[in-house]
């Protein structure tokens, strides 16, 4: 899929493939999980391992400024908002 | 509408968007295949233009730092947005910053929270500083150092009670960070106008080394400013929905 990354720390091309791959589908699978979940509080917990799962997708992908972004925004800036919310939520319908 | 017009309509709908996309992924260069050369331009020359081993950091803090301020302000604004909506309005009251629910008994934080708390928070801490600190030479930045700084925040807070998280960021101190941090950004990039030279131009001393952590001039600095406004802001946005979590009630008695 890539070129091999020639650098000191040298990966074979064929690694890098399977590990591209297994993450896309990792990718798309939690994607799934994330819409298909319908309690709140679940999906916002599988909403951060899928943010976890993307960086990982980054970082297969040699991006590793935005697998870092990814990671403080999805896997933990977006979740801690949204639970907070979700417990505004409830308690305003008590 | 029938529901039989609606699924028409969807149809139709569907059908157009699918082919459009189609026709877009059709056009596209093929996987791995970087048309350029504005990439390839950049990896030549960034390192010896700016003495930053971070190119990606170059790019944002210099080649397209305007774009960069742009995005700041649109958090900085997020962040007086939120303040603003989320403050107490008529017919609301405080009460009490304990955590509590209405349908169960809140349990007790566990010694092992306040324990995993205890023990990040510090290297949490660290982490944040030091990828806003080395924006210029790792792939790190201020903006992912910001928001990891403020996670330690959080930790206090899971560790103990709202209120201490309110005495370890008090608004005013919070505010007063957000807002040198945002104007440093932005004044860094306007002092290069009084010098003749264009908003945002690297004009301090780069630096001997490519990669040093003293290296890459203005990078280095703007990326400290960043990890401010961004730290505080995700301080503010989080102390806010907390706020209006825990203390504002409907009702006023």
């Amino acid at each position: 899929m890539t070129a091999a990354v020639h650098t000191a720390y040298t990966v074979p091309i064929g690694f890098m493939d399977a590990l591209q791959i297994t993450v896309l589908v990792l990718v798309a699978a939690g994607a799934t999980a994330v819409v298909l979940i319908r309690r709140q509080v679940h999906q916002v917990l599988v909403l951060s391992i899928y943010g976890v799962l993307l960086a990982v997708l980054f970082l297969a992908f040699q991006a590793p400024d935005v697998t870092l972004s990814e990671l403080t925004v999805g896997a933990v800036a977006l979740p801690v908002v949204l639970l907070l919310a979700l417990a505004k939520i409830r308690k305003r319908e008590e | 509408m029938t529901p039989a017009q609606r699924r028409w309509l969807f149809g139709i709908g569907v059908t157009g968007l699918i082919a459009f996309y189609l026709w877009g992924l059709s056009g596209l260069p093929g996987f791995g295949h970087y048309p350029g050369p504005y990439g390839f331009i950049i990896l030549r020359l960034a390192v010896r233009q700016t003495n930053a081993t971070g190119i990606v950091s170059a790019v944002n803090f210099s080649y397209r730092g305007f774009d960069t301020v742009g995005e700041e302000f649109i958090l900085f604004t997020a962040a007086a947005g939120t303040a603003v909506v989320l403050r107490r309005l008529r017919g609301e009251r405080e009460r009490s910053a304990v955590d509590q629910a209405a349908d169960r008994d809140v349990p007790p934080t566990s010694g092992a929270i306040r324990m995993v708390a205890l023990l990040f928070t510090g290297p949490v801490v660290v982490m944040g500083w030091w990828l806003a600190s080395h924006a210029q030479t790792d792939p790190s930045g201020g903006f992912q150092g910001g928001v990891i700084l403020a996670t330690a925040f959080i930790l206090v807070y899971l560790s103990g009670e709202f209120l201490v998280f309110k005495r370890f960021s008090p608004v005013n101190l919070t505010d007063a960070v957000e807002a040198v941090g945002a104007g440093g950004f932005a004044a860094i990039g306007v002092a290069a106008v009084p010098m003749g030279l264009a908003f945002l131009t690297n004009y301090l001393p780069l630096g001997q080394v490519p990669g040093a952590v003293s290296s890459s001039g203005t990078i280095a600095l703007i990326s400290f400013f960043v990890g401010l406004e961004v730290g505080a802001a995700f301080i503010l946005i989080v102390g806010e929905l907390l706020e209006q979590t825990l203390l504002i009630r409907q009702g006023s008695g």
